[in-house]
């Protein structure tokens, strides 16, 4: 396991996102509603860059003339084909079992790890980190 | 890999201004006195449907259907930029050649000499501003094509430009190809020795589907693949391959999953209602073989990966098919993506540039350096 701080944690606003390389690889961190979440920026479509997409609410219905709006920037468009992913389980709209982007974990510490040389100023709110598994 | 050659890109110009310095004077004149030189490229119709005057009107999936990262940071619109081109296309994938597809409405203007005026100026815009700046870049000749005779003034004129490889019609035209007006493009076709190229998309004054005007962007761009195959069969069956036997007819964006089925069809209509349509005197899938080809985007993805190969089997024509990304449209194929991993070797190097090569005449691997 290894964490990687990829922001402070006032640098993504609620709705808004980041998007980092870490070894190579082009990864999207995202806030939603307060929480942390990233996902890698590469659709499984065809590979675009997924994370530069726009971001909405979900809309659900149960029944005609009812609906469950969900929180904003809670789903992502890839901007190629417009194919939508749930930001925070990287499952597809369509096919949530079997279509999903690669998630890795992402939170908030207050602490800066060790590896931080890049954020020398104290962030009271603390900063964002991803784990990846290698 | 041994190349790519994409036979869809979608260059436009910045504003509806910067093509109208190549309109003659005249027509500069009449838009100045508020005449509409009506090029598609203006905001008005970023989201609405643009397939007709009357309906249509249902917005398209992204603002000018365009992948919404190919926006370039001048703020300009999707593929009016050709150092973003360059940087988001031709150099991030390879790519050795590309045919320009403009589509700018010249073909289904109402006034048809407006509509050749407009078409020469998209031409002549062609020429300054993307085939001498970009070597790898082809072009299309566009032309009023509901006149068949000004269309074929305008191929005629621009035809003793080797850098434009092919002619451009859109598929959903005012009555079938097959037809004797359009008679006379195809026969200015085969004396340039140019395929003629039928891109989706177009309004042909009538409802947009066979079966009237649908609700949503959705049915019109699946709705798509009937009109090109209603085309081919009235191709086939007005005997145009074989009233112009060097005819090269390309039929883009079309997808290429209607065909096979619709072969088979053609062919035992024919055995059995022949005497109707004495112009057509051999099997229609030898015609199709002969003088048809396909480009692969929107590609077709059967769910289980084993049935587009398949599919390509069924066609029999995998020396026809041509790679396409369509590029700045938002269902762009990316070229290291889009066909399935399980076509390989020659097959997908035929597809990838090999059959565009031969079929446009370029080079292997590009354009020679200049000196």
């Amino acid at each position: 396991m290894r964490s990687v701080v990829v922001a402070r944690a006032d640098e993504i606003a609620p709705g808004e996102r980041k998007i980092v390389q870490i070894g190579g690889r082009s990864i999207g961190v995202f806030n939603v509603a307060g929480e942390y979440f990233a996902l890698r920026n590469r659709c499984p479509h065809q590979g675009g860059p997924l994370c530069q997409g726009l971001t909405f609410a979900s809309l659900r219905s149960g029944a005609p003339g009812e609906y469950q709006r969900g929180a904003n920037g809670e789903v992502i468009r890839c901007p190629w084909h417009g194919w939508e992913f749930e930001i925070r389980t990287g499952r597809s709209w369509f096919d949530p079992e079997r279509t999903r982007v690669r998630g890795y974990r992402a939170r908030v510490q207050v602490e800066p790890p060790g590896d931080a040389q890049t954020y020398p100023a104290r962030c009271e709110q603390g900063y964002v980190v991803v784990e990846l598994d290698r | 890999m041994a190349g790519v050659i994409d036979c869809d890109i979608h260059n436009a110009p910045r504003s509806e201004a910067a093509l109208l310095e190549y309109m003659p004077a005249q027509w500069r004149e009449r838009r100045a006195g508020g005449g509409r030189l009506d090029t598609g490229v203006e905001v008005r119709r970023e989201t609405l449907g643009d397939r007709s005057y009357l309906g249509g009107e249902y917005p398209r999936a992204t603002p000018r259907a365009a992948r919404t990262d190919a926006w370039p940071p001048s703020g300009d619109p999707p593929a009016s930029d050709l150092p973003f081109m360059r940087e988001q296309l031709l150099d991030r994938f390879g790519i050795d050649y590309g045919v320009l597809t403009p589509m700018l409405g010249a073909g289904e203007q109402l006034d048809l000499e407006r509509g050749a005026a407009l078409a020469s100026a998209i031409n002549d815009w062609q020429v300054a501003e993307w085939l001498e700046p970009e070597p790898r870049l082809r072009a299309s000749i566009n032309i009023a094509y509901e006149d068949g005779e000004l269309s074929a003034r305008e191929i005629h004129r621009m035809a003793t430009d080797p850098r434009f490889v092919q002619i451009l019609m859109l598929i959903r035209t005012a009555e079938p190809l097959g037809r004797r007006k359009y008679w006379t493009i195809y026969e200015a076709a085969v004396e340039h020795d140019l395929p003629v190229g039928i891109h989706y998309g177009g309004w042909g004054r009538g409802p947009i589907t066979g079966v009237g005007y649908g609700s949503f962007y959705i049915e019109d761009t699946v709705a798509m693949a009937s009109a090109f195959a209603d085309q081919l069969t009235s191709l086939v069956c007005e005997g145009v391959f074989e009233r112009f036997p060097g005819l090269r007819v390309v039929l883009i964006e079309g997808g290429i999953a209607w065909l096979a089925p619709l072969m088979w069809r053609l062919d035992r209509a024919w055995k059995l209602l022949r005497a109707e349509a004495p112009a057509l005197t051999r099997l229609p899938s030898e015609l199709i073989r002969e003088h048809v080809w396909l480009t692969t985007q929107p590609i077709d993805e059967p769910p289980r990966a084993a049935d587009f190969a398949a599919l390509l089997e069924q066609m029999a024509m995998s020396g026809h098919i041509l790679f396409a990304t369509d590029y700045p449209h938002w269902d762009f194929d990316a070229p290291d993506r889009a066909l399935p991993r399980s076509v390989t070797g020659e097959l997908r190097d035929a597809i990838m540039c090999g059959n565009a090569r031969r079929l446009y005449g370029l080079e292997h691997g590009g354009p020679a350096p200049r000196a």
